[in-house]
């Protein structure tokens, strides 16, 4: 029986269509991957059936019976539950609290022993392990997932949406949460998987429905597929992520790391005595799981971080202490984690967000004027060269798509020549197609002798584009591997267990 | 001994209308607003207690009708700040204006006329009720149990806001609004009726607290007689890191500082008086810049309008 049937639903944002006639159903007990690009609808229609959002069109229905989906508590009463991408957890709220927030059972003053209690119980028959008492923003992400977890089945749903879940976990954790999924499924909760990994929908669906464009593609066993024929319906097109870096002709340093610390927001260390060099013609990768002071180190490179401690060289000159203008001038080039905040100036249109940094160049600007004609042409040809779309330099950067965005970044960053590029999360967020496009300008880069340094938390990334990987964990090198070692071997060093330098902090 | 026995004493008269106010404050802050009003509400209050008082003849209903005038003058903030998603900053800066300009208009428009003396303008105010045994204890007693019924409605908020905010299921959503409405919205909290409810019981406590300027503590009311205490209030929410208990000892701390500045008066030590009534306002910029520092407490949504897709 269909425990969830959605009906031609159309759902707009002014004149964009989000949704155009989608039908989805989901059968009872089965693990259900919802699979598309970014923006190709997925987390829209979950929003809809969970009553975030308000479809305009089509009708929903909950076993058997038709819905009207105005808000979540109908969701909610009706024992859908959902797991966002972005944990809906109060920070600085314990466990227990988050967990029982919003439900009308804790009646007006709360028995925090008996709420304790009762997720104890939870956690005993799951297996979960979860410190009730413990404040949110104290535990890790994996067990904040588990807490979000907790949520839904406290509120006794049956029906279970989960938004890209393995976003933020070690692979480790995704192996956990999936054994997790699977046993519910068998216990005949019926669960949806937003996912735009094609190995998440292989080994742990039974049906999957390939989204693209905010229209349905099609719904098919997993069964009967193969990755290639899920990657065809998703982009489109035949896609080549492979590995493409041959050779190994590497010159003499262009970023030299010495001993480096540095703290993060809250004062503490988060990147620790840490040493590496990136030489022309090689690109180094940098993995590990988020918060493990990737950020902190590529802030203190490009300067937006105090250097604590260490030594920073460019070019073979020292900058520990330099500018971020001095910095540039040596030849850094950044394509940040967060193009949106650090990347552009969204209410700036294309062309103006292209000769950011260059805003001092003679070439751009002759005194207080900028050289209006310069500009124009120099956006011109970058536009054309790397295709973003609209083709208008007029258009502004906060109106483009996530892959054009980042196409821009690309454009201004590669064009100003860099020696040592940094980038830090290039393709986050972005569909298959524009993470091609990143990822094939990066070993172009490579192959015209500069330095790389990348700094990712997607595995299959640093993977394939990396000569040289190092693993970052709790602010340290657990040391230094190749591309083809096992991937065992890769989640035992992110989640701090290393074999090989070992740093005898049992975890 | 007298003296300090005084000190203390008018530390706790002085430091009640921010309790007051500090607590209504606190409570709509951690649901996510930021009603610089204050200032303009508590003014309205003052205003409207004293009216009251002074027409009807009784301070209880003075107090109950400064608790409406308070809701209906918030209820103008909570509108626009949250229906209408107009800045809040905006908003409350205009509520201030409006507070002080309908006071003195309508203050002068019915009781004031030249040479009737202030004696005339005097309404009868909260009388002192010392509490039976408590009082007589020693410094204590004076300090704490010899006040009027508004000192001892202070003690109770106190209690009744901590209650609310750490023991019932209602605290929790307030806080999680102020926190992550969006996450409040996705277990079916009604954000903005949270927002709407704690607003308006907000401007009650800063009506109430009004009222206690002008028909407790003293016995008339003044054109802009709030002086700021609608900003230290403000202050005090800050200092106290949001908490009833820590806004209690803020509370205290800016009481103190005015009882000080009325002793250092009575004292007659010989600096001009301008300078010490600056006392209680440089206390607020010190202690405000001094936990500034490190912003840890701040509801992480406030002053940010809740827009549902």
């Amino acid at each position: 029986m269909n425990v969830v049937e959605m009906r031609h639903i159309y759902k707009y944002f002014g004149n964009f269509c989000a949704n155009e006639d989608v039908n989805f159903s989901l059968e009872e007990g089965e693990v259900h991957a919802l699979l598309g690009e970014n923006g190709a609808g997925k987390s829209t229609l979950m929003n809809i059936l969970y009553g975030l959002y308000v479809h305009n069109e089509g009708s929903i229905l909950i076993n058997g019976e038709e819905v009207h989906m105005d808000s979540p508590s109908v969701a909610i009463e009706k024992g859908i539950g959902m797991v966002h991408q972005h944990f809906m957890l109060i920070p600085q709220l314990t466990v227990t609290e988050n967990i029982f927030l919003g439900m009308k059972e804790t009646g007006f003053v709360l028995d925090r022993k008996d709420l304790q209690r009762q997720v104890e119980e939870l956690n005993n028959r799951y297996g979960f392990n979860v410190k009730p008492d413990a404040v949110i923003w104290q535990v890790p992400v994996g067990v904040q997932q588990k807490v979000e977890i907790l949520k839904v089945l406290m509120r006794k749903a049956r029906i279970l949406i989960l938004d890209e879940p393995s976003a933020v976990l070690t692979p480790d954790e995704v192996v956990e949460l999936f054994n997790s999924v699977k046993a519910l499924s068998r216990e005949g909760y019926s669960i949806i998987l937003i996912t735009h990994k094609m190995s998440e929908v292989l080994n742990y669906a039974d049906r999957v429905t390939v989204m693209r464009q905010g229209r349905v593609v099609d719904t098919v066993r997993v069964a009967d597929t193969d990755e290639n024929e899920l990657a065809r319906m998703m982009v489109g097109r035949d896609v080549d992520l492979d590995r493409k870096i041959t050779g190994a002709d590497f010159g003499k340093a262009l970023l030299e790391v010495k001993d480096l610390t540095v703290r993060n927001d809250k004062g503490l260390e988060a990147v620790k005595n840490v040493s590496f060099t990136v030489r022309e013609g090689e690109i180094v990768g940098i993995a590990g799981v988020d918060g493990n002071g990737q950020l902190e180190l590529g802030e203190a490179i490009v300067g937006l971080r105090r250097i604590e401690r260490g030594e920073l060289k460019l070019n073979g000159n020292t900058v520990t202490a330099a500018a971020i203008r001095e910095r540039l001038d040596e030849g850094l080039g950044h394509i940040p984690d967060d193009r949106l905040k650090k990347g552009l100036v969204l209410q700036l249109p294309i062309k103006e967000n292209l000769i950011m940094g260059m805003q001092r160049s003679e070439k751009y600007a002759k005194g207080i004027f900028m050289r209006r004609d310069a500009i124009q042409s120099h956006a011109e040809k970058l536009v054309e060269e790397f295709d973003v779309r609209p083709a208008d330099i007029e258009y502004l950067a906060g109106g483009l798509s996530g892959g054009n965005q980042q196409k821009v970044i690309l454009a201004r960053e590669v064009d100003r020549e860099p020696n040592v590029l940094l980038a830090i999360q290039p393709t986050r967020g972005l569909d298959i197609g524009a993470t091609e496009f990143v990822r094939n300008k990066l070993v172009e880069e490579r192959s015209r002798r500069k330095a790389v340094l990348l700094i990712s938390t997607d595995l299959d990334e640093i993977i394939s584009l990396s000569d040289r990987i190092l693993i970052i964990y709790n602010g340290a090198f657990m040391g230094e591997v190749q591309y083809d070692t096992p991937l065992e071997e890769f989640s035992l060093l992110m989640a701090g267990r290393g074999s090989k330098e070992k740093k005898g902090e049992a975890v | 001994m007298e003296q300090l026995s005084y000190f203390l004493a008018a530390t706790v008269r002085m430091a009640i209308p921010l309790l007051i106010a500090a607590l209504g404050l606190s409570v709509a802050e951690r649901a996510g607003m930021m009603n610089i009003g204050a200032e303009g509400i508590m003014l309205m209050g003052a205003f409207a207690g004293y009216t009251a008082a002074r027409l009807l003849g009784s301070y209880w209903l003075g107090a109950v009708v400064a608790m409406i005038v308070g809701v209906l003058f918030t209820g103008i903030f909570a509108v626009l700040a949250i229906s209408c998603r107009t800045q809040q900053v905006v908003v409350g800066a205009a509520i201030n204006m409006l507070g002080a300009g309908v006071t003195s208009v309508l203050y002068r428009k019915l009781f004031y006329q030249v040479g009737t003396g202030i004696s005339g303008m005097m309404v009868e105010s909260f009388p002192s009720i010392p509490i039976p045994l408590l009082s007589s204890i020693p410094v204590l007693g004076p300090m704490l149990f010899n006040h009027n019924a508004l000192v001892y409605v202070g003690y109770f908020l106190v209690a009744a806001v901590w209650f609310i905010m750490y023991r019932t299921s209602l605290g929790l959503k307030i806080i999680a609004c102020g926190e992550h409405p969006k996450a409040a919205d996705s277990l079916g909290i009604n954000v903005i009726k949270m927002r709407y409810m704690t607003t308006l019981a907000s401007g009650a406590l800063l009506g109430l607290a009004g009222a206690y300027l002008s028909i407790a503590q003293t016995n008339a009311f003044g054109e802009d007689m709030t002086g700021g205490k609608g900003f230290i209030a403000m202050a005090v929410v800050i200092l106290g890191k949001w908490t009833p208990l820590g806004i209690t000892a803020g509370a205290v701390l800016f009481g103190g500082a005015n009882a000080l500045q009325m002793s250092v008066q009575n004292w007659g030590v010989a600096i001009p008086n301008n300078i010490i009534m600056m006392i209680p306002y440089v206390a607020t910029v010190v202690a405000v810049v001094a936990v500034s520092k490190k912003r840890v407490g701040a509801p992480s949504a406030q002053g940010v309008p809740y827009i549902k897709s």
